[in-house]
């Protein structure tokens, strides 16, 4: 007696009859009955039908016919949902029964039953469930609240149910918090922004507490939770890695994964220098490698990621090339990925084995392996130059065999080898010749046109070679035919008596008989060349070529960063991060590898940095004066104030609007140069605040009196969102001249030149003073840097903030556009010590309005020592007095464009308060 | 998660859905038969297939593909393992996992499917747990629940599930206290035309049978562990003893269980116990090829080399082969061009050989690849790394088991390049 008698019909039909069976007195045939509904729904026939009398056998204490009933009911529930509340009252009372397995069976059913009528009587069995006595109905319960927010969100928000689930992460049973990390990871991924999974360093130790006893499945859950963490120094990294490297010896393929994604992502922050790297890097290798002795399928996705490993830290695969030598029987896919990873691994130490190898997958029987192994070959050759020879007499070996596929694949090959060591291996082009018929395929073709053309003068029947393809010229795929325009051109250049025909022949070819426009227009181009000026046409055509560079097919190291991110989900089988493929970017948050911080610097996080420092963003808010001026003397002794400090009542927007219309008026109007005091505006208090808190920054040592205050550089373009440059910058004033210090590093793979820079205009107008010149042209990976003159004569326009300014840069690739914030201090000129006596006078004259005061907090300097580190930023000290024990300092500076600032700063000793009075 | 998963058998056919989210319509695997149709076997159908709307990924058992939909970013090694790991309670429950058995007992395949995944999170997959709430189905099972009415699903809550070992049931009874343990071990070689090693690694298991009452506490030593430096364990070793004193100790889980793999990796020497001496040729001319391989062991320790098959794959242009053989039997398929000879043991002092002619197609040139051989073979009573058990002892329990090891290695994928 099987399962397969559920699946017999009888003429009368079935329904009928199992209808007649459902509603039958006896258990043992109701029983029966249901089976051969659900036997039929796993085949896919449709027996909705018969809902309402299946849902009848629902009272039962029959647990199997129970857990039947609850299948059949989540399958067809959503198509009769006026039905399924019929079944609302059994689950709410099996919630309450004794027996754990049959409340976690009733909240688990409940949850897949999509109707939302159900669910609104869902909430209270749930929240019961989540606390139940049982863990078995606590971790159910967890997973039937990721069910619940598919359904529906808001309810889940609005019960709390989030925060019971929060709480579950730090319940007694591992296996709860293994769940409940997986709901909220779930729920986390439909909203992106929401900080559901907030990791700190307490949280963290509880998942990794979990770790250890949990299943499996919730191993992995918590690795990859983990993964999103970024530790906040290299020891907490270390610690956290630890901890996790047991993992790597699980039997589960994706247990292990997820923990190389953790190791490989926390080592980031480890330095180079410290044992424990090494000894990290060396217990990477073998789990990789057991991977690999997997099933296929495992295999594959681990050599997906292994191909990324290999990018990012070859060292730790470098030893073990063999374990990726293809067998004859592995399936088409996991050859093809051994291939590639090969390549990557490829070195002077191993590519005798490595072509070894390679030749003889040459002679296999899948085209497709054949043609990637030929290929392989030319790539070595290009990596290891120490190899080019023996890969090139391979190549020869297997142009003698003949098969077609195999010659086509060599010479295109041959081509790239030829592009990277000019003037070395011509001596095969004969042999490459004799196989010129054989060719049928367009990329084969085109390589050999190239051949030939590029070597001309070598061949003596060069002109014979490429007429025979001229005659069939418009059946030939484009490729081609560019291939061949170009060929016979520098044929004609090289030897241009005897192929002036064939030259007027290509050309009226391209231009007059074809429609593509492409070639249309080049042969219009050579024509021309050639018409006007053939010197110039010979230095255009047959101008020396750059080299190809190594590897072609690496993946750029911003996106591969981002990839190691994502090490064993499904960006990183298919090498491209979630964004380009997740279904309408929902849930897409960018990751990136935390950055490597040295042992002694790591209290200070970038995260940590000063609000007001300039930054690559434009902030879309001005922050508050008083928070700014706070920052202001906030020495690097403590961590930034968090509160904003008193910002008195002085502070009155309406002042501010006024001034900023008073500024703008004055900077439209250039000559306007002496202004009165008043002008200072409130509204400069934003920028200036930032300065003056870097200028506080300073630290004794750094530059205190030689020059104004430097800040460190910053990333105003980050790699990705340039095609692969990056820039830093900041701003420096010297002796009377500002300039702007950039940092530019090529992190695309390709070599970028034609370097230019623009301003837009803006406040002060600032403007480059000189061109932006890069010597060379900048390779990959290559950083240069440089200092940009600028003067502040360029034209004007009030920008918001203040201080914003607009970049453009332009290279080889394409342009790009910035905006940072400049610190207004580089803008305070050396003169800008006013009179005593003037001081007094416009001092008086300002009109209260246009006073604003601030309170520096924590600054613990005296008052001679504000003095001199403001002096050598151009903040001078025109008066000191003391007022009833206090310390009273009136500054005054200038900036650019001739506006006065005056202010007061109040400093009582003893109290490391400053306030500043800025009329 | 894992949203649904549907069977699929290599004539194409959907014999079985489940669903742990809303429905998926079935359409969705017209973009997997498209799949299947581009690759032209059935091994070579990629694992992960993106469609519009859905992530398949797949796997290739027991002439049945496992495709699991899922509609996130949920870690591909994930869902294959699981899919890996319900062919293998498939297995466990019914013996063998196939089309047939599977549409026999639909509605136990069923309900443990439903056990194992809730929402598309992996619920309940030791199978010892699972048999606690779904018993597999034997026939005076059925009789019994036939005739008493009872039924297949345990309606207690399985005690292991929870417990600090999960893996194991409570409870446990037997009258004959027994534990075996198999050392198991498979090369993996390739060897090129001239005899020689181009790669060769040691893919090792320890299976174990252990069935002992109560709560056993076990520990296992290695006269030689260093052997052992890349290992993955059950659950159920605990990793730090492991790190301190390379000791295997756990409690372990009741019945048949995968206590350890660990693989000796192409470093260390590989001892590589046959050789095969092969003379294929084809000649341009002829229409007739040579054929004639002699198998012989090489480094054994003495020990029998038996279970020899050779099969090789024949290129294409062979049309017939007309051999003897010195021992055994052999066969070719002359539509898949596979031959195949089951040699049997290896007498050292008689090397079984296999000579003859092939015909090849008369006019067409001589075939492109050489054609590899493939190597089946079992020595018993050895491990070929030289892996050696030292002691097993037992805590925690007053009674003796009987305790038991055997040795065996086997060819895995061994292959010798002509």
């Amino acid at each position: 007696m099987t399962d397969s008698k559920y699946f017999t019909t009888t003429k009368k039909g079935e329904i009928f009859e199992l209808k007649a069976e459902l509603n039958s007195d006896k258990k043992e045939k109701k029983k029966e009955a249901v089976k051969k509904v659900i036997a039929s729904m796993t085949v896919g026939k449709d027996v909705s039908a018969l809902f309402p009398d299946v849902v009848n056998c629902m009272q039962t204490d029959n647990l199997e016919l129970k857990k039947l009933v609850y299948l059949y009911l989540m399958n067809y529930a959503k198509s009769q949902p006026d039905m399924a509340i019929m079944a609302v009252n059994t689950f709410v009372k099996d919630c309450e029964d004794p027996n754990p397995l049959i409340r976690a069976l009733a909240v688990r059913t409940m949850g897949c039953i999509r109707v939302d009528k159900i669910t609104e009587y869902l909430c209270e069995p749930l929240r019961k469930c989540l606390k139940d006595e049982d863990p078995y109905v606590r971790k159910t319960a967890a997973v039937c609240v990721a069910k619940l927010h598919d359904i529906n969100a808001q309810l889940v928000e609005d019960q709390g149910f989030l925060d019971t689930l929060k709480d579950l992460i730090s319940d007694s049973n591992p296996m709860v918090v293994a769940n409940a990390v997986a709901a909220l990871s779930e729920i986390a991924e439909s909203h992106p922004s929401s900080n559901l999974l907030d990791l700190n360093p307490q949280s963290i130790n509880k998942l990794l507490t979990a770790l250890n006893e949990c299943t499996e499945w919730g191993q992995i859950f918590i690795l990859d939770c983990l993964a999103n963490y970024t530790p906040k120094d290299d020891r907490e990294a270390q610690s956290i890695c630890e901890r996790v490297t047991p993992r790597l010896s699980h039997a589960n393929s994706a247990v292990v994964l997820s923990a190389v994604k953790v190791l490989m992502k926390f080592m980031e922050m480890l330095s180079k220098d410290l044992d424990y790297y090494g000894t990290l890097l060396k217990k990477l290798a073998p789990p990789l490698v057991t991977l690999l002795s997997a099933e296929p399928e495992l295999q594959y996705v681990a050599l997906r990621n292994i191909n990324l490993i290999v990018q990012k830290r070859p060292e730790i695969l470098k030893h073990e090339m063999k374990v990726f030598f293809v067998k004859y029987n592995d399936p088409i896919y996991v050859k093809l990925e051994k291939l590639d990873i090969m390549i990557r691994l490829a070195s002077q130490a191993n590519i005798a084995q490595v072509l070894a190898e390679l030749k003889e997958y040459a002679t296999e029987v899948d085209v497709d392996f054949v043609r990637k192994a030929v290929r392989a070959i030319g790539r070595c050759a290009i990596k290891v130059e120490q190899s080019a020879e023996r890969c090139v007499s391979t190549l020869l070996d297997l142009i003698q065999t003949k098969v077609n596929y195999v010659v086509q694949e060599a010479i295109v090959v041959i081509k790239d080898i030829f592009r990277k060591y000019p003037n070395k291996y011509e001596s095969v082009i004969a042999t490459l010749c004799e196989n010129l018929d054989s060719l049928d395929e367009p990329e084969a073709r085109a390589a050999m046109i190239w051949i030939v053309g590029e070597y001309a003068e070598r061949i003596d029947n060069a002109d014979e070679l490429l007429e025979s393809f001229l005659e069939g010229f418009h059946d030939e795929s484009t490729q081609v035919q560019l291939q061949l325009l170009t060929a016979i051109v520098k044929l004609f250049l090289k030897k241009p008596t005897e192929t002036q025909e064939l030259v007027q022949q290509v050309l009226s070819l391209a231009t007059q008989d074809s429609d593509n426009p492409d070639l249309r227009d080049r042969g219009y181009i050579y024509w021309r060349l050639l018409s006007t000026d053939p010197v110039a046409a010979k230095e255009v055509v047959l101008a020396e070529k750059p080299l190809i560079s190594e590897e072609t097919d690496l993946i750029e190291p911003t996106l591969l960063d981002e990839l190691i991110c994502y090490i064993g989900t499904l960006a990183s089988v298919y090498h491209k991060p979630p964004s380009a493929f997740v279904e309408g970017g929902r849930g897409v948050v960018h990751k990136s590898l935390p950055p490597r911080t040295a042992s002694n610097e790591s209290t200070e996080s970038p995260e940590t940095a000063p609000a007001g420092a300039p930054s690559g963003e434009q902030p879309d808010v001005i922050p508050s004066q008083g928070d700014l001026l706070g920052d202001l003397l906030n020495l690097d002794l403590g961590p930034p104030v968090s509160g904003p400090p008193l910002a008195t009542s002085s502070v009155q927007m309406g002042a501010v609007d006024l001034l900023g219309g008073g500024l703008d008026s004055l900077i439209g109007a250039p000559n306007f140069v002496t202004p009165p005091a008043a002008t200072a505006p409130a509204n400069l208090g934003a920028p200036m605040g930032s300065g003056l808190s870097d200028l506080f920054d300073l630290t004794s040592g750094v530059g205190a009196l030689s020059g104004s205050y430097v800040a460190p550089k910053a990333i105003w373009l980050p790699a990705m969102k340039a095609k692969g440059l990056e820039i830093l910058g900041t701003f420096t004033r010297q002796v009377g001249s500002i300039s702007m210090d950039l940092q530019l590093t090529n992190k695309a793979l390709q070599v970028m030149t034609d370097f230019a820079i623009q301003f837009n205009r803006n406040s002060f107008g600032l403007a480059p003073a000189a061109p932006l010149q890069v010597h060379a042209p900048l390779s990959p990976n290559q950083t240069v840097e440089l200092s940009l003159p600028l003067s502040t004569v360029g034209s004007v326009m009030k920008m918001e903030p203040l201080n914003n300014l607009q970049v453009a840069v332009k290279n080889n690739i394409d342009v790009f556009y910035f905006s940072t914030l400049y610190p207004l201090h580089i803008l305070f000129v050396e003169d800008g010590k006013m009179d005593r006596q003037v001081f007094l006078a416009t001092w008086k004259d300002i009109p209260n309005e246009n006073e604003a005061q601030f309170q520096i907090r924590d600054c613990p300097l005296n008052a001679e020592a504000v003095s001199s580190r403001l002096q050598s930023s151009n903040i001078f000290t025109v008066a000191k007095r003391t007022v009833e024990g206090q310390d009273m300092l009136y500054q005054s500076l200038k900036l650019t464009n001739g506006i006065w600032v005056l202010a007061e700063l109040r400093i009582q000793p003893g109290n490391p308060s400053f306030t500043v009075s800025c009329p | 998660m894992i949203h649904s998963l549907f069977l699929i058998n290599s004539s194409g056919d959907i014999f079985l859905e489940k669903h742990w989210k809303s429905v998926v319509s079935r359409s969705v695997c017209d973009y997997f038969f498209e799949a299947q149709e581009r690759a032209t076997e059935a091994e070579n159908v990629p694992p992960v297939i993106p469609t519009p709307h859905h992530y398949l990924l797949s796997v290739y058992r027991h002439k049945i593909f496992f495709v699991a939909v899922i509609q996130t970013e949920v870690p591909p090694l994930f869902v294959i393992e699981f899919l890996h790991r319900v062919v293998d309670t498939f297995q466990d429950y019914f013996g063998v996992c196939s089309e047939p058995v599977i549409k026999d007992n639909v509605v136990v395949v069923y309900e443990v499917l439903e056990e194992m995944l809730d929402n598309g999170f992996p619920l309940a997959t030791e199978s010892n747990i699972l048999k606690e709430l779904i018993k597999p189905p034997t026939i005076l099972r059925t009789v019994v629940n036939t005739i008493t009415g009872s039924t297949n699903v345990g309606d207690q809550l399985p005690t292991g599930q929870l417990s600090v070992v999960p893996w194991r049931r409570t409870g446990v009874k037997y009258t004959n206290n027994e534990a075996y343990f198999d050392v198991i071990e498979e090369i993996d070689a390739i060897i090129d035309k001239s005899g020689s090693t181009i790669t060769a690694e040691i893919q090792g298991v320890i299976d174990a049978c252990v069935k002992l009452t109560g709560m056993p506490d076990l520990t296992l030593s290695f006269m030689n562990p260093r052997l052992l430096d890349d290992v993955s364990f059950h659950p159920c070793v605990r990793f730090k003893r492991w790190e301190s004193e390379r000791i295997l100790s756990f409690i372990p889980p009741d019945g048949n269980f995968r206590l350890l793999s660990y693989h000796v990796s192409a470093q260390n020497l590989v001892a590589i116990p046959v050789y095969v001496k092969h003379n294929i040729s084809f000649r341009d001319s002829s229409s007739l090829g040579r054929f004639e391989i002699t198998v012989g062991p090489k480094q054994t320790m003495g020990k029998i080399v038996e279970g020899v098959i050779v099969t090789s794959q024949m290129p294409k242009g062979v049309l017939n082969m007309s051999l003897t053989p010195s021992q055994g039997t052999h066969t070719f398929d002359p539509v898949t061009k596979m031959l195949s000879w089951d040699v049997g043991k290896i007498n050292p002092q008689k090397l079984p050989s296999l000579k003859g002619t092939m015909s090849l197609q008369a006019g067409a040139s001589k075939p492109d690849e050489n054609p590899t051989i493939n190597l089946q073979f079992k020595i018993q009573q050895l491990a070929i790394s030289g892996l050696k058990v030292n002691r097993l002892d037992m805590y925690g329990e007053k009674y003796k088991p009987f305790k038991g090891i055997k040795y065996m290695t086997k060819a895995g994928k061994f292959q010798v390049r002509t």
